[in-house]
This record gives C-alpha cells, structure tokens and sequence, in this order.
C-alpha cells in the first residue's frame, strides 16, 4: 500500500499534540519546579523532602504496599480468568459480577473497608460472636500499624483487580482454542497447559497489567487516606499534604519527580522482562 | 467409581470458588450500603445485627439533600463521558499504529506513551491551572475532563495496541486481496474482532475519570466533580456521611458496567465460538 509510509504518522498525531500540550509542558514545568530551591540551590527540594520527617515511611509503606498488592492480584485475577474460560453457564453474570469494582473508586474503596473494620464494624462483630474479642476493638490507628497495612492491602486488592481480570480476560479470548487441544493431543496436564501455552500466550496482557496496575498501585492515596488517616504515610499522600497543607509546591514537584523516577524504572523492567516484538505473534 | 468421585470434588470447589470470589465483591458494596441507609444509629449499633433497626431511605436522602451533591454528580458524569470519547478517538489510532507498522519514531512515541502515565496527575494539574483560568477552561467540566484525557489516552493506546497486535495481520491482508481498501479492511475484518476490548478501553478511561481526585479539586471551585466534592466534605463528616458518599460513589458504576456488561461477554464470545 502507498499510503503506508505516512499513515502511522498520521495515525499517532492527533495522540501526540494532545499530549504535548496537556502532558509535556505541564511535565516540563514541575522538573523546573522541583529544582527550583531558591537561596537552598538545586538540590534545595530535595534535600528538604528526605529530611522530612515522613519520608523514610513513606518510601517504605509505598514499596510495600506495591510488592504486596501487585503479586498477589495477578495471581488472582489469572485464576478468575481461568475459571471464567472454562464456565458453561452464567459466566456473563459471574463475569458482570467480578467486574463490579472496576468502576469503584479508590476513595469509595477505602470507605467501604472503613465500614467493615471500623471499631463497631462488621469484623468486629463477627470476631465478637466467635468469641475472639469481647468489645469494640480498634485496627485502624497508629498503634496497629500491621492491621492497618492489611486493611488498606485489602481494600486495594479488592478494588483494583477487576482492571487486571479484564485485560487477562481479553487477552484469554485473542489465544486460539486449538493451540489448547493441540496440548490435549500431547497430553499435557493441566498445569502444563497453563505454564506452556497459556501464560505464554497470555505475555503481551500480563506485560499491559503488569504495568498499568504497578504504576497506579505507586500512586496509591485516597484509598489509604480513607481508612487510616495520615497513620500510614505514602508517597503521593506525602506530596498532597507538602502541596495543600503547606503550600509548598517545590518539595510536592519533588515528591512527584521521585515517584516518576520509581515508576518509570517499573515499567523499565517489566518491558525487559517480558519482551514482545510488534508482530510476534503474526 | 473414583473417577467419577474426583471430578465431582473438583467440580464442587470450582463451583465454591467461583461463588466465594462473588460474595468478596458484593459482600462490601452491601456492607457499606447498609451503613449509607442506616444512618448514625447503625453505625454505631454494637453488636451489629445482619439488618440494622433504622434502615431507611430518609437517613441517604438527609445526605443527598446537602447542597451541591447532585450538581457534583453530573459534573462527574460529564467529565467522565468526554474522557471516554476523546481517549478512544485520539488513543486508537495510534495503538493501531504501534501495533501494525514498524516505523522509524515508534520506539520514541511508546517511550512518551508510558513516560505520561508514570506521573502522578496531582502535579501536572497545578501548572495547568493559570492556564486554564486564561482560557476560560477553569472550573468547567471540560476542563477537568482535558486533563483527565491526558490520563487515560496513554492507556487506551497501550490496550488498543495489544489489542490489535493479538489480531493476526493475515486476516486484514486477506481482506486487501478480496479488493477491500486498508480502512474497509479495519472496520470489516480488525474492528469487530477488536470492539469488545476497545469497549474494555473505554471502561478504563470512564473509570479513570471517575475516581480522579487531586485534579479535579485543583481545577473546580463551583463546579465540583463527586469525587472533589466528597473529599472537601469528609474531613469534617461524621462516619454515616461519609459511608453515604463513598454508597453513591459506588452505584453508578456499578449501572456502567452493567450497561457494557454485553460488549464484556461479546469479549468471550470470540474465542468460545
């Protein structure tokens, strides 16, 4: 074809002036933002973000909750995708079930799990007629840092699998079905189907959650900021306090700087590791 | 005997598998529901009985009728619908790019794609605020839904482009062959293949819109979105509200994706097939 040679410019221009203008000038001004330390120099912000009080917990919680959640909803959503492939009936319903919490918001997450594990909640009093505690009991506050990371690990993954789920699930439907009997033919096992053909198969849908669901789990705030306050500081938590409490936008451009920096390198790894050329699968 | 016996076992676990996962989903949204219609008394009820005595709809219609609430809810809605349209039309295109053609600047157009979405948002709205002010964008919907395309194009272009890069290349050049031209041989033979998940896409970008907090509440005064109306009002609401709020966060969602719910099952049907 002719027009072959201009088309995919053609193709990307609308997406790139859009994102030039919304994205890179924007993006440009919060670097020179978060250099700008005035009689401090350069590295001003910076150096007044890690010594900030927060910032060695922040760093910390905000890894943790990543190398927590991230896993541990992968594995979850390829076991729902796998169950799904192999329903008879109903799946259009387990499916719009499963799905539910795509369109939960992260904000309306944390409350959710905050009417659960509140201290009169409904934990408690399950937990209560088991006889495990005797009154209304507190899981949420400063004393209770390990219930409260479980709270928001919780509340995270029950809102932000449906988005993996789908994704797999589209990914799931693009595998021919006769490279599945092919297997059968061999006599592969069920797990050999799985971590031969499927997850193979499945690598260009892994790669797209992997890094859609690392870099929004960086990102994680309202969900936290709603069940435990400021108990359990994060990164952009951090950043939103330095920018609305103490109007102080250079160390917020800092704290932003340093989560693209740590996402950038994510998604850097993801793509080394699971490969993929353009046509590969042609 | 035994062969039979297992795959009844493995049948029943499969079948209590699928119906735990289902509860874990809807279970919460239930919980939390009774807390929005059961106002203060059931919220602070110890031991919690399975339905609260004071449910009722005066206790969410108390909160619904704080003023802004319903004026909040449409902004979002707007905000989140012109989102959802302009994503798709300026992201798949080029996921179709990425994904068909080898072209010299791809490698350098998926790098900026993914360096727009490793930013937090919070950040890049608060450079945009002057300038929103002078176009006469601040404080409107479509402002806030500007930014909020910014967001969620990055992805649509990454999911449009696995998208089509899964859809085998000999099915289009077949078309070309039977005399289609290239974009015939898209709309015939890539599209529908491609719709369930570009439905997905749009899912996402909704969605994106939706939950968005920081920018909204940067970029809106008068005309808040839900989502920036909720976080100003929780601060300083008392636990029942806030379960209110967080409730109707969650119920026109839940509409939504029940609305696409078929383009999710079409998704399955191709392979079933």
């Amino acid at each position: 074809m002719p027009t072959s040679r201009w088309l995919p410019y053609l193709l990307i221009a609308p997406a790139s002036v859009f994102l030039a203008v919304f994205f890179a000038v924007p993006l440009v001004q919060t670097i020179v933002l978060s250099f700008d330390g005035g009689t401090a120099g350069l590295w001003g912000n910076y150096q007044r973000m890690l010594g900030d009080l927060n910032f060695n917990a922040s760093l910390r919680n905000t890894f943790m909750l990543v190398l927590t959640v991230v896993p541990l909803q992968m594995m979850l959503a390829i076991g729902m995708g796998l169950m799904l492939q192999k329903m008879q009936k109903g799946r259009d319903v387990v499916l719009w079930i499963w799905t539910i919490p795509l369109g939960v918001s992260d904000l309306a997450a944390g409350l959710v799990w905050l009417a659960i594990l509140q201290n009169t909640g409904y934990l408690n009093t399950v937990l209560f007629h088991l006889g495990v505690i005797d009154g209304p009991t507190a899981w949420l506050n400063s004393e209770t840092p390990v219930t409260l990371f479980i709270a928001v690990v919780v509340a995270e993954i029950w809102r932000s699998t449906a988005v993996v789920l789908v994704i797999i699930v589209a990914g799931l439907q693009l595998i021919p079905k006769e490279f599945g009997e092919a297997a059968d033919i061999f006599g592969a096992s069920a797990w050999q189907k799985l971590t031969r053909v499927t997850l193979p198969m499945l690598k260009p849908s892994l790669q797209s959650a992997l890094i859609l669901r690392t870099v929004l789990a960086f990102e994680v705030f309202a969900a936290v900021y709603a069940i435990g306050g400021r108990n359990i500081p994060v990164l952009v938590g951090e950043a939103y306090v330095w920018q609305r409490e103490n109007q102080n936008y250079s160390v917020a451009a800092a704290y932003a700087v340093l989560i693209m920096v740590i996402s950038l390198a994510a998604t850097a790894v993801y793509l080394r590791l699971l490969r993929q050329k353009p046509e590969a699968q042609a | 005997m035994t062969k039979p016996a297992g795959s009844s076992l493995k049948s029943w676990l499969y079948g209590s598998g699928v119906a735990v996962l289902c509860v874990w989903v809807l279970l919460p949204i239930g919980l939390i529901g009774l807390g929005a219609f059961g106002g203060r008394p059931a919220v602070y009820q110890w031991p919690k009985t399975l339905m609260p005595a004071s449910l009722s709809l005066d206790q969410l219609a108390v909160f619904l009728k704080i003023e802004g609430v319903w004026n909040a809810a449409l902004n979002s809605v707007l905000a989140a619908s012109m989102t959802m349209i302009m994503a798709l039309l300026l992201g798949a295109p080029a996921g179709y790019a990425l994904a068909r053609f080898s072209f010299r600047g791809a490698t350098m157009f998926r790098l900026m794609i993914l360096l727009t979405r490793a930013f937090p948002l919070a950040i890049l709205a608060l450079p945009l605020t002057v300038l929103f002010i002078r176009a006469g964008l601040y404080d409107t919907a479509f402002g806030v839904s500007l930014v909020h395309t910014a967001l969620a194009l990055p992805f649509a272009a990454m999911i449009t482009a696995s998208l089509f890069a899964g859809i085998p290349r000999e099915l289009e050049e077949a078309a070309w062959v039977f005399g289609c031209t290239r974009w015939q041989a898209f709309v015939k033979v890539v599209l529908p293949l491609a719709l369930p998940g570009m439905a997905a896409a749009a899912i996402f970008a909704f969605v994106i819109s939706w939950n968005e907090v920081f920018a909204a509440s940067v970029l809106t005064v008068q005309q808040r979105t839900l989502t920036a109306y909720l976080l100003t009002v929780l601060s300083e609401s008392p636990l029942h509200y806030r379960f209110a709020g967080g409730f109707i966060l969650i119920v026109p969602s839940v509409v939504f994706i029940f609305a696409v719910r078929r383009y999710l099952f079409a998704l399955w049907g191709v392979t079933s097939r």
